[in-house]
């Protein structure tokens, strides 16, 4: 998710100096995680002032008397691995035993009555770290210095005489020392009268260093507990059947004959189809599929992709277009010198999370309580009142781990469906949309048609570019649900054009125009968002023209990024450990690509072979990643890892399509994905700037990969993939 | 009356005999570590192994169940202990962790039908979806449960 980029932390110091004991607390509080924390999420207990936990130094960290430290988690764990990193933040400062701390979510229902006290809790955008790095140090070096300033008024010395490590408190003149359990409570009431300074990267201990994963073991032996295994005592199931066609309504339907079926609690209509409620998800589920439902359509109707397509194509041409950046003259400088043009074109693309949508809600008269993995419990809070009539400090939010999100779970439509069902049947229900629903009712990333010209000069160095992209608009389409429209301000929306505006490349004459237009298909933030498409077009573009001038790609990168040293740094690192110089045999291709996003620039070559018949492998991708300041390196090479994969899925065999009206993949066999056999060797190297950068690590490994595989495919059989995915290529019968 | 055997303990089901085997061992029996992912016997979630035979639970009927003994991930060992587990940790495998009880379900039959498998044989026999894109750190656990088993 692209739509937050990051602000300066809105950190005020004075909201640790007043969170103490008194701002009540506990561990009963919210949702603890199995295998972390020990309780499952179905015991998730609600908040309740009248339980304050003793150990509670502030609202992030909890330290227990035997040691233990609780630091939890505002972020949604969906694999990103926030559960370990967040907490590696805060006991860079605290100094605790790392073998000591626990993750566990913190309470979105604390955040709305506490007024913010863990700020935002959206998990998107890769800003779990660059939004929060700041304040989770901050809670941690306070909650050391009153530890410690604990500590030097029970031996009645001055603090400054005293040091913290490894969850203890020494006074070195005396000899004396204290863990932090037996001080803890008394440092809750501390108050200080100056928030300590937080470290410099310089003095960190734990921060860069690999630390394995807190939330391993809960996911190898079947206890990590997801939305999906949510179970209540009384508790019903839903199943759902919903219009084929996105945005239309149910017309008739007759649920005479399901209702006799065993296990049939009952049939409630939604806004845009039909849930079969019953004491199984099973029986559900074939009892939804079984019923005779006539739909209305509505405005989708008739539609198909091929006519999508033409139609993206068409707006370049006749607009209207509006700009998103002008440097120069870029229209006067494109009738001078070498036109080089080229379309390129993308799919709607689905998420296809392995959890698919579900969500679990017991609503009673004055009260809502929601089991469901989110990416932002804090908007689902608010739906969950909006969606009741209860008061949002009536919602109570239980957040599981998420299996998968990219994107797609930070609106909740499910949770609109588990509503309409809970407001019927009276009783505990688990929703759950089949395979089948979850792709066809997505929320998608857009399709596009992306043009570009350029004129080149004498030297063959581009004099101008104009990168023009149809593309539908995110905020418009998820308005209904979720109004961002205010944090995009004036001008093109960034999501459409966000890799197009900040291409890096010293282009003197350059100009950004975009047209928006949605169809009926619902688009949303996938995985990179607007970089996902505009860096295939804007990698796959300057290769044509590094090929356009005889030039080597990556030395002619090298050349439009003179002046800029992070860059050429992580292309230099990637030239080098991707042997970019070493020729490749016949039918085998290195297509090379670069791009910043999420404050994180990656490079990334991809190897391929491609046999006579055009089928293409990927064999090596070697990624050079420069985030700044690493967390934990485990993360990012994790993370760079399944962003390749993610993208490679997508630019080899993805696209949502759409014929009279309604999506045509329904599951893993329509919408294939890389699996074992298709998945290749991934380096990840590290080339940190280190200043001030920290950029995000979720995203940005994305965006390179699918100009990184058609450049080498070009390399590999001199056919130019304009269309994604690859495979509507014909690549057969090269040399 | 359908009756499995799952990690050692006897279950009498009155249940329809086209329940798929998926449903049964979570809703039924409550054993929430094998995860519906497609139904259709594409993604591999809900892999367990029935008379030590690696099944896609999604796509068999308890009628067809009927009678077997079934693993799942909660019967691999009582304490994470099984190499195969040991091995996902050692490698740090779990991203969102969805799919891995299926992948490790799978593993452990590989490794019992094929002790040192060759990279080509895990590509052959390790079908299962990861949405996250785990596939390398797989391959290298599988190696290391291979190699310590």
């Amino acid at each position: 998710m692209g739509f937050i980029e990051p602000k300066s932390p809105a950190f005020n110091r004075r909201d640790f100096l007043v969170a103490t004991l008194t701002a009540a607390g506990g561990l009963a509080v919210g949702v603890n995680l199995p295998g972390i924390a020990g309780a499952a999420p179905l015991n998730g207990v609600p908040w309740d002032d009248a339980v304050p936990d003793a150990g509670e130094v502030n609202a992030w960290i909890v330290i227990e008397p035997d040691d233990s430290v609780v630091i939890r988690v505002a972020k949604s764990e969906m694999g990103e691995g926030v559960l370990t990193s967040m907490p590696m933040i805060v006991a860079e400062e605290l100094a605790c035993d790392w073998t000591k701390v626990r993750a566990e979510y913190a309470s979105a229902h604390r955040n709305l009555v506490e007024k913010g006290v863990y700020k935002s809790m959206l998990t998107g955008g890769s800003g779990a770290v660059r939004q929060s790095r700041v304040y989770l140090q901050q809670a941690g070096a306070s909650a050391r210095a009153r530890l410690i300033a604990a500590a030097a008024k029970r031996w009645g010395v001055p603090d400054a005489e005293c040091q913290a490590a490894d969850s203890k408190i020494t006074h070195a003149p005396t000899g004396r020392s204290v863990n932090y359990g037996a001080v803890a409570g008394d440092a809750a009431k501390i108050q200080l009268a100056a928030e300590p300074v937080i470290k410099t990267p310089d003095q960190y201990t734990l921060l860069g260093k690999p630390v394995a994963r807190l939330d391993t073991k809960a996911k190898v032996d079947g206890t990590a507990a997801f939305g999906i295994d949510v179970r209540l005592p009384d508790m019903l199931y839903a199943a759902v059947v919903a219009c084929p066609v996105p945005g239309g309504t149910v017309k008739s339907y007759d649920a005479t004959a399901v209702l006799k079926l065993r296990g049939i609690h009952s049939v409630v209509p939604l806004a845009n189809g039909v849930a079969v409620v019953a004491d199984r998800f099973w029986r559900a589920q074939q009892a939804a599929l079984a019923i005779p439902i006539e739909w209305n359509p509505g405005a989708g109707a008739g539609t198909n992709s091929a006519q999508f397509a033409a139609d993206y194509r068409n707006a370049l041409k006749t607009g209207p277009l509006q700009n998103a950046k002008n440097v120069g003259d870029a229209p006067k400088a494109l009738t001078q010198g070498d036109l080089v043009e080229a379309l390129y074109e993308v799919p709607y693309l689905a998420h296809a999370q392995m959890e698919p949508l579900n969500c679990t809600v017991h609503l009673q008269a004055d009260r809502l309580d929601i089991w469901m993995g989110t990416q932002a419990p804090d908007i689902t809070t608010g739906l969950g009142a909006k969606l009741t009539g209860l008061k949002p400090e009536q919602v109570f939010v239980h957040n599981c781990f998420l299996g998968g999100g990219f994107g797609r779970r930070a609106i909740n439509d499910e949770l609109v469906h588990a509503i309409a069902v809970a407001k019927t049947v009276g009783q505990p229900v688990k929703l759950v949309w089949t395979r089948e629903e979850d792709m066809r009712h997505g929320r998608y990333r857009p399709q596009a048609a992306i043009g570009f010209k350029a004129s080149l000069g004498k030297d063959g160095m581009p004099m101008a570019i104009q990168a023009q992209t149809a593309v539908g608009s995110i905020m418009q389409s998820i308005k209904p649900m979720l109004d961002f429209g205010a944090m995009m301000g004036p001008g093109v929306e960034p999501l459409a054009v966000e890799g197009l505006v900040n291409m890096p490349y010293a282009i003197p004459n350059l100009k950004v125009d975009a047209i928006l237009k949605n169809t009926h298909v619902p688009v949303m933030f996938w995985r990179s968002v607007g970089s996902s498409q505009n860096a295939f077009a804007v990698e796959s573009f300057i290769d044509e023209l590094a090929h356009k001038a005889g030039q080597d790609p990556y030395k002619f990168r090298r050349k439009l990024l003179e002046g800029k040293p992070e860059f050429l740094n992580v292309l230099d690192v990637l030239a080098e450990k991707s042997n970019w110089s070493e020729k490749m045999p016949a039918g085998k291709g290195r297509g090379i690509a670069i791009h910043e996003s999420f404050g994180t620039i990656v490079g990334e070559v991809v190897e391929v072979a491609v046999n006579q018949k055009g089928v293409v492998r990927c064999e090596r991708v070697v990624a050079v990643v420069d985030c700044g300041h690493v967390v934990n390196p485990l993360t990012v090479a994790m993370q760079i890892e399944s962003g390749v994969i993610y993208g490679l899925t997508a630019a080899l065999y993805d696209e949502i399509t759409v014929k009279d009206g309604a999506i045509e993949q329904g599951n893993f066999d329509s919408y294939r994905m890389v699996r074992m056999a298709d998945a290749p060797r991934i380096e990840t190297h590290l080339a940190l700037s280190g200043g001030t950068k920290w950029g995000g690590i979720g995203e940005p490994g994305t965006p390179p990969i699918a100009p990184a595989l058609c450049n080498a495919i070009f390399a590999a059989t001199g056919k130019r993939v304009r269309v994604l995915p690859v495979k509507n290529t014909d690549l057969g019968g090269q040399a | 009356m359908i009756v499995l055997t799952v990690n050692g303990t006897r279950h009498e089901l009155d249940i329809e005999p086209e329940t798929p085997l998926l449903w049964a061992l979570r809703d039924e029996i409550g054993l929430t570590g094998t995860k519906y992912g497609c139904g259709i016997a594409q993604c591999g979630a809900c892999t367990v192994h029935v008379d030590d035979q690696p099944v896609r639970s999604c796509s068999l009927s308890v009628a067809d169940a009927n009678g077997t003994k079934i693993t799942t991930i909660e019967g691999l060992s009582p304490d994470v202990s099984h190499p195969v587990q040991q091995a996902w940790i050692a490698e740090d495998v779990p991203q969102c962790g969805y799919c891995q009880s299926g992948q490790i379900m799978a593993a452990v039959a590989l490794l019992k039908a094929i002790p040192k498998p060759t990279d080509a044989e895990i590509d052959e026999n390790l079908t299962n979806i990861c949405r996250c894109g785990t596939y390398p750190r797989l391959r290298a656990a599988i190696h290391r449960a291979a190699n310590s088993i």
